[in-house]
């Protein structure tokens, strides 16, 4: 574990050397999301509904955005090799770099959501109902943006693969995470799509990291 | 004759088609270093890479200690010190952050960094970023990595590569030190490495 541990801070220790590449992903989260009540105008109707969609949305392509220097940097420089030929499983080292993407995206994106969910007018228990699924939503994309960036690690054009790899397997998380704060409004309890958001992420924390491993074994060829 | 902690039996490995090496079979025992030549392109990082087991080989047996590394990879890496072409240092990071983290990774306690920065003349380097230095500095802390973790079997990709003459002695001065505590030390190189004794497998000859 002492590795593990070790690795997380290793990577939280980086970003903090250079905060700018976190708050590019996060400013690109606030500007594609202020885009749409611009684009729209002032109708609160249509914003309010639309607010959990686009919410979600901008913090999948943000998360997105961060992913492609996941695995790259390390390939880079040499140090995955280190990762690689660490005595602990490469299971935990993908697990521990997927945990510093989220603690330094899809925290920071869950908890800015609910403030710019009050552009679109939402009222106070859809903001507490989107920081929630946003909040046990985000790993997942972590983890399958994680496998994304592992499996596309030295191709050429690596960012647009990423996505296109990652995008569709996020679909159902982005479906039950918009999709809670709607039931909320439409006055339905929130713990079913919680629930299926929490399976969703368990059942990526249970897969993902044996195939990022496979997958940067792979590159590591 | 010592002991030979490392066997190796009929390795083979192909890259894209084409055989690299085949049937390669030696031996290394405690205390001893072999030095991996030939061209370039003969096979020497792969070599390396499929003992470490970062490249899957097609054929043959490493065994350590008399026990198939195949066996129990971890157990294996533990005994591995690796320093590839890459120095394998984060940019962004101090030179002592770098040496903590390494160590960190393989799973070791790091509480001592003196005798590892001493050999290779890096504490007025210590605390700046890997980024500032040059590519000899950056040699110097990746060798100063392999000397502190310890390992009993050192894995070298080209080691005098960007060294200027102080810091291949200070290389040379660590390496025999290693060799004398019983390591095994397998470098592939160019350059004589200097060290007596140090026994020579050319490659693509076959």
């Amino acid at each position: 574990m002492s590795g593990f541990t070790a690795l997380v801070a290793r990577d939280l220790r980086l970003v903090w050397r250079r905060p700018g590449d976190v708050g590019v992903v996060l400013a690109f989260f606030v500007v594609a999301v202020v885009l749409f009540p611009l684009g729209i105008g002032p109708e609160t109707n249509i914003l309010q509904r639309i607010a959990a969609g686009v919410l979600w949305c901008a913090a999948l392509f943000a998360a997105l955005l961060s992913l492609e220097r996941l695995f790259a940097a390390d390939y880079e420089d040499g140090t995955l090799d280190l990762l690689l030929l660490a005595p602990w499983p490469l299971e935990l080292a993908a697990l521990a770099k997927c945990t510093s993407h989220w603690i330094v995206t899809g925290l920071p994106l869950s908890l800015l959501a609910p403030v710019l969910g009050v552009a679109f007018g939402l009222d106070g228990d859809s903001l507490l109902a989107l920081f929630a699924t946003l909040l046990i939503g985000t790993p997942t994309l972590s983890l399958i943006g994680g496998l994304a960036a592992a499996l596309t690690l030295g191709a050429r054009k690596s960012g647009a693969l990423l996505a296109l790899l990652a995008l569709p397997l996020c679909v159902p998380t982005l479906i039950f995470g918009a999709g809670a704060v709607e039931t909320l409004a439409a006055g339905e309890g929130l713990w079913t799509h919680l629930a299926i958001l929490g399976a969703l992420a368990l059942v990526a924390l249970a897969t993902t990291p044996w195939a990022i491993a496979a997958a940067l074994r792979q590159a590591g060829e | 004759m010592a002991p030979s902690s490392l066997e190796i039996d009929g390795l083979a490995c192909r890259r894209g088609g084409r055989r690299v090496f085949d049937r390669l079979s030696f031996a290394v025992g405690e205390g001893e270093l072999l030095a991996l030549t030939g061209r370039n392109g003969s096979g020497k990082t792969t070599l390396l890479r499929a003992l470490a087991g970062l490249v899957r080989p097609d054929a043959g047996t490493v065994r350590w200690q008399g026990a198939d590394v195949a066996d129990d990879p971890e157990a294996w890496r533990s005994q591995l010190a690796w320093l590839g072409h890459l120095d394998g240092l984060k940019g962004d990071l101090s030179v002592a952050e770098n040496l903590l983290v390494a160590q960190r990774l393989r799973g070791g306690a790091a509480d001592r960094l003196d005798g590892a920065v001493l050999a290779f003349d890096l504490g007025a380097l210590a605390g700046r970023a890997v980024r500032t230095l040059s590519a000899g500095q950056r040699r110097r802390t990746a060798l100063a990595r392999i000397v502190l973790s310890a390992a009993p079997l050192w894995l070298l990709d080209e080691p005098l590569n960007a060294l200027d003459v102080p810091a291949q002695q200070a290389f040379r001065a660590a390496l025999q030190k290693h060799l004398a505590a019983g390591g095994l030390a397998i470098a592939a190189t160019h350059a004589e490495l200097g060290i007596e004794g140090a026994r020579t497998l050319e490659l693509g000859r076959a």
